[in-house]
């Protein structure tokens, strides 16, 4: 399938070689995060910025910096993958690096790897070996030079998909020729929490207690309104570098959420973005010392929640005439409302209760411009005639690969009978 | 600070010919790296041509004082990625005046193994994955635990990231990085079940070569670690209860099992492996016992097991190996305090030279 690969002529030229050793994106980065936490008023007592290990009491200058930053490209050839995949619960994701002895530019080039499935869920431990398959590179923004990440899904030794790998079935969807043709784009919204580590309370929020409600914290700056901004912003430039295709990123409504947008992706990409990308902001709040929370609800009451509202479009909706293929996309999606939800995220009914910008998980509802609905179409798209829809149903937990593959399969692939079609036409409005 | 900073930095190249070896040795412990620097006249890249050297052996538990010299002998080389330009790091080993090597020196009996012309015409391939835990200075409580207390059980740790499942990714990666440019053949890394727990794989190496290269990994981590403040713990079952103990598992294969119908070869060599099995574990680490129950997927220390994909056995061979009919097994058996001196020279005498 088609590979993200980074520009890396582009990238390399922008590093200084001033020092003795090259220092990719990370370094500098982390001093300026270093620098802004400690500026910041209210969120000194929310997660202290901490390296793990930087600073020691017995060495008078700390050298691990200077070793993780090393750029290794004059002494070896070697480079650095850590093959990344999603684990038993579906939503952790776990890495682990190889050395492979030359730059590769497809992931074809790089070998297939295992790991024990015992340890995560996913195999007995009297035959734990779950295979990693390769699918899509991207460059590493903690190691830089020539290192890479690798996106793989899990095979069991005799190659059939393990339950937990989501890939492959989308894999095979987004290859049918009927979807090929319509190339399918995806923008996803990913919406996250920070969370401070060890009272597990959002960053920012004094403990014990509650913020002042919603209101200023949309899009807000100032101490007192943005929680966590080094992070978003960290990730946003890691994103870049390892050549994701991450297109904005914004605070959200409920103070201590962030959102981040990838896309328009081709197909399978999208799924392969999202997670690389989760995996990076993973590790930045590690380095952060603050918690990433996927939960849709993360916080009961007058709060907002969590979502991965997922814009679509084909080529067909994408045209002339295209307001018509995209009212009956809605009109599919509608008389499968059920099997989506089901698929769209753990734990979405606390998250869509038809209230805070939602529809309520029961019923499935369009409009345009309507964030209180299933799906919206933008004012643009029904002005032009053509676009795209917005699916705000996804819960922030969910799969991309299941969501993006379930979207294709029910607007191109899926065909209600006549009757089905009438009954859900006058049930949503819809003249098709 | 920043003088000393610009101090560490000098490239030293610039203005003199000389370079700085450190020369690495096993204290009296078995376990406990020491070193010591020296100035060259110029740089150096062959063992050979470097100097004998000496320490005070009654520092180390090595000697008596009244005849305290404890001769060095170069043995390897590699980078030294603390001091850059073309400075380097010697694991020698260690010899009476005489000429004799003193009764901590596993190398020098490893090495007539690894020459014996039957193992070295088997071609003896290594990769041994070394588990470590890291430690609060002070407290010796894991890194990321909560002091007085314990974290989640164990589940997300292995391979996790987060803040909330690991902890101290920074050494192992500088680690990493440091040994590539070393030029030690560091394979991997990834983090272990226990959270604080991570592991390396060194290899393959050939002979001899596994075990200076796990040595000078081991060293290497230990000064880095030593600059971050934190405590790092070879010992093969650090908290006891529902938590993984650290190994160090060490693959291996011969030319043979690595040919076609190398399968029977594995085989074979796995059952001779059975019949050495107490003399092997009384090798393989001290304190072992505590780390191998029979759970956390180890084999009881006292039964010998082996199995395709099994981590419960002693002996682990892989899918590929057993569908290519070819390739290379795993002894589990190892903890992570063993000498790997001792450990890939004794499977190599017992499936090679040793006769049932």
């Amino acid at each position: 399938m088609a590979q993200i690969l980074a520009p890396s002529t582009q990238w390399q030229m922008r590093v200084p070689k001033s020092s003795t050793f090259g220092s990719p994106i990370a370094t500098k980065m982390w001093s300026s995060l270093l620098l802004k936490q400690n500026m910041k008023g209210a969120a000194k007592s929310a997660g202290k910025f901490r390296v793990l290990a930087l600073h020691s009491e017995n060495s008078t200058v700390n050298r691990t910096e200077k070793l993780l930053n090393m750029d290794i490209t004059p002494y070896t050839d070697k480079i650095i993958a850590e093959y990344i995949w999603i684990g038993g619960t579906g939503i952790d994701m776990r890495s682990k690096s190889r050395t492979i002895s030359k730059p590769v530019e497809h992931p074809s080039e790089l070998p297939k790897w295992n790991y024990d499935g015992s340890s995560t869920g996913q195999a007995p431990g009297e035959d734990s070996e779950v295979i990693l398959y390769p699918q899509a590179i991207f460059k590493d923004p903690f190691r830089g030079g020539n290192n890479i990440l690798v996106i793989c899904d899990a095979y069991t030794p005799a190659g059939e998909p393990i339950p937990t790998n989501k890939r492959h079935k989308a894999a095979e969807i987004f290859s049918n020729k009927k979807v090929v043709d319509e190339v399918p784009w995806f923008g996803i919204e990913q919406e996250y929490t920070l969370l401070q580590q060890n009272v597990k309370w959002p960053l920012g929020w004094p403990v014990g207690g509650y913020p002042g409600p919603q209101g200023p914290y949309y899009c807000g700056a100032g101490a007192d309104k943005s929680f966590g901004r080094d992070i978003s912003d960290a990730h946003y430039k890691a994103c870049l570098y390892a050549g994701i295709n991450i297109s904005g990123t914004n605070g959200e409504v409920m103070p201590g959420q962030w959102e981040y947008q990838v896309g328009p992706s081709v197909g399978i990409e999208a799924g392969d973005h999202i997670w690389c990308s989760r995996y990076i902001l993973e590790r930045i709040t590690e380095q952060a010392g603050v918690v990433l929370s996927l939960d849709p609800k993360p916080i009961e009451g007058d709060w907002n929640g969590a979502g991965c509202h997922t814009n679509y479009s084909t080529k067909s909706m994408r045209e002339e005439g295209g307001f018509e293929v995209i009212k009956k996309a809605i009109l599919n999606l509608s008389l499968r409302h059920k099997e989506h939800i089901s698929a769209y995220g753990e734990g979405n009914e606390r998250r869509l209760t038809g209230k805070h910008e939602t529809a309520s998980i029961d019923t499935f509802s369009w409009g345009v411009a309507n964030r209180g609905c299933s799906i919206r179409v933008g004012r643009d798209t029904e002005k032009n005639g053509k676009g795209y829809l917005e699916d705000r149903r996804p819960a922030s937990n969910m799969d991309p690969y299941v969501v993006t593959g379930l979207l294709a399969e029910t607007t191109i692939l899926y065909e209600p009978t006549l009757e089905a079609e009438a009954l859900a036409a006058q049930k949503v409005a819809l003249k098709v | 600070m920043s003088l000393i900073n610009d101090f560490i930095k000098f490239n030293l190249n610039e203005t003199t010919r000389k370079s700085i070896a450190e020369y690495l040795w096993i204290g009296g412990a078995g376990m406990d790296l020491r070193s010591k620097a020296r100035t060259l006249p110029e740089p150096v890249t062959d063992p050979a041509k470097l100097p004998l050297w000496n320490f005070d052996g009654s520092s180390t538990d090595q000697a008596p004082g009244d005849d305290s010299e404890v001769i060095l002998r170069p043995q390897a080389i590699f980078r030294d990625p603390f001091r850059g330009g073309s400075n380097i790091l010697v694991m020698c080993d260690t010899y009476t005046p005489a000429g004799d090597p003193i009764p901590t020196n596993k190398r020098f009996s490893a090495d007539k193994i690894f020459n014996h012309p039957d193992v070295a015409a088997e071609e003896p391939w290594f990769g041994i994955e070394q588990e470590y835990t890291l430690l609060q200075k002070d407290t010796k409580w894991p890194l990321g635990w909560p002091v007085g207390g314990f974290p989640g059980p164990q589940g997300p740790y292995y391979c996790g990231v987060g803040a909330d499942k690991s902890f101290g990714r920074d050494i192992v990666d500088a680690h990493y990085k440091a040994c590539l440019y070393a030029g030690i053949n560091i394979s991997g890394i990834n983090g272990e079940v226990m959270p604080a727990q991570w592991e390396f794989q060194v290899g393959p190496a050939t002979g001899i070569s596994a075990g200076d290269q796990l040595w000078v990994a081991r060293y290497i981590l230990e000064r880095i670690t030593e600059i971050a403040g934190v405590v790092l713990s070879f010992d093969p079952k650090p908290i006891p209860g529902d938590w993984n103990g650290a190994g160090a598992h060490t693959n291996y294969s011969t030319k043979p099992m690595r040919n076609d119908g190398g399968i029977d070869v594995i085989r074979k060599a796995i059952e001779k492996l059975g019949l050495r099995h107490e003399q092997h574990i009384a090798a393989y680490g001290e304190g072992n016992d505590r780390r191998l129950t029979g759970r956390h997927e180890t084999a009881d220390i006292n039964s010998f097991s082996w199995g395709v994909a099994n981590r419960g056995a002693s002996i682990r061979v892989g899918r590929d190996t057993e569908k290519a009919g070819k390739g290379y097994f795993e002894d589990r058996r190892p903890a992570s305090n063993m000498d790997p001196y001792v450990v890939t020279s004794m499977i190599a005498e017992t499936t090679i030279l040793w006769k049932p």
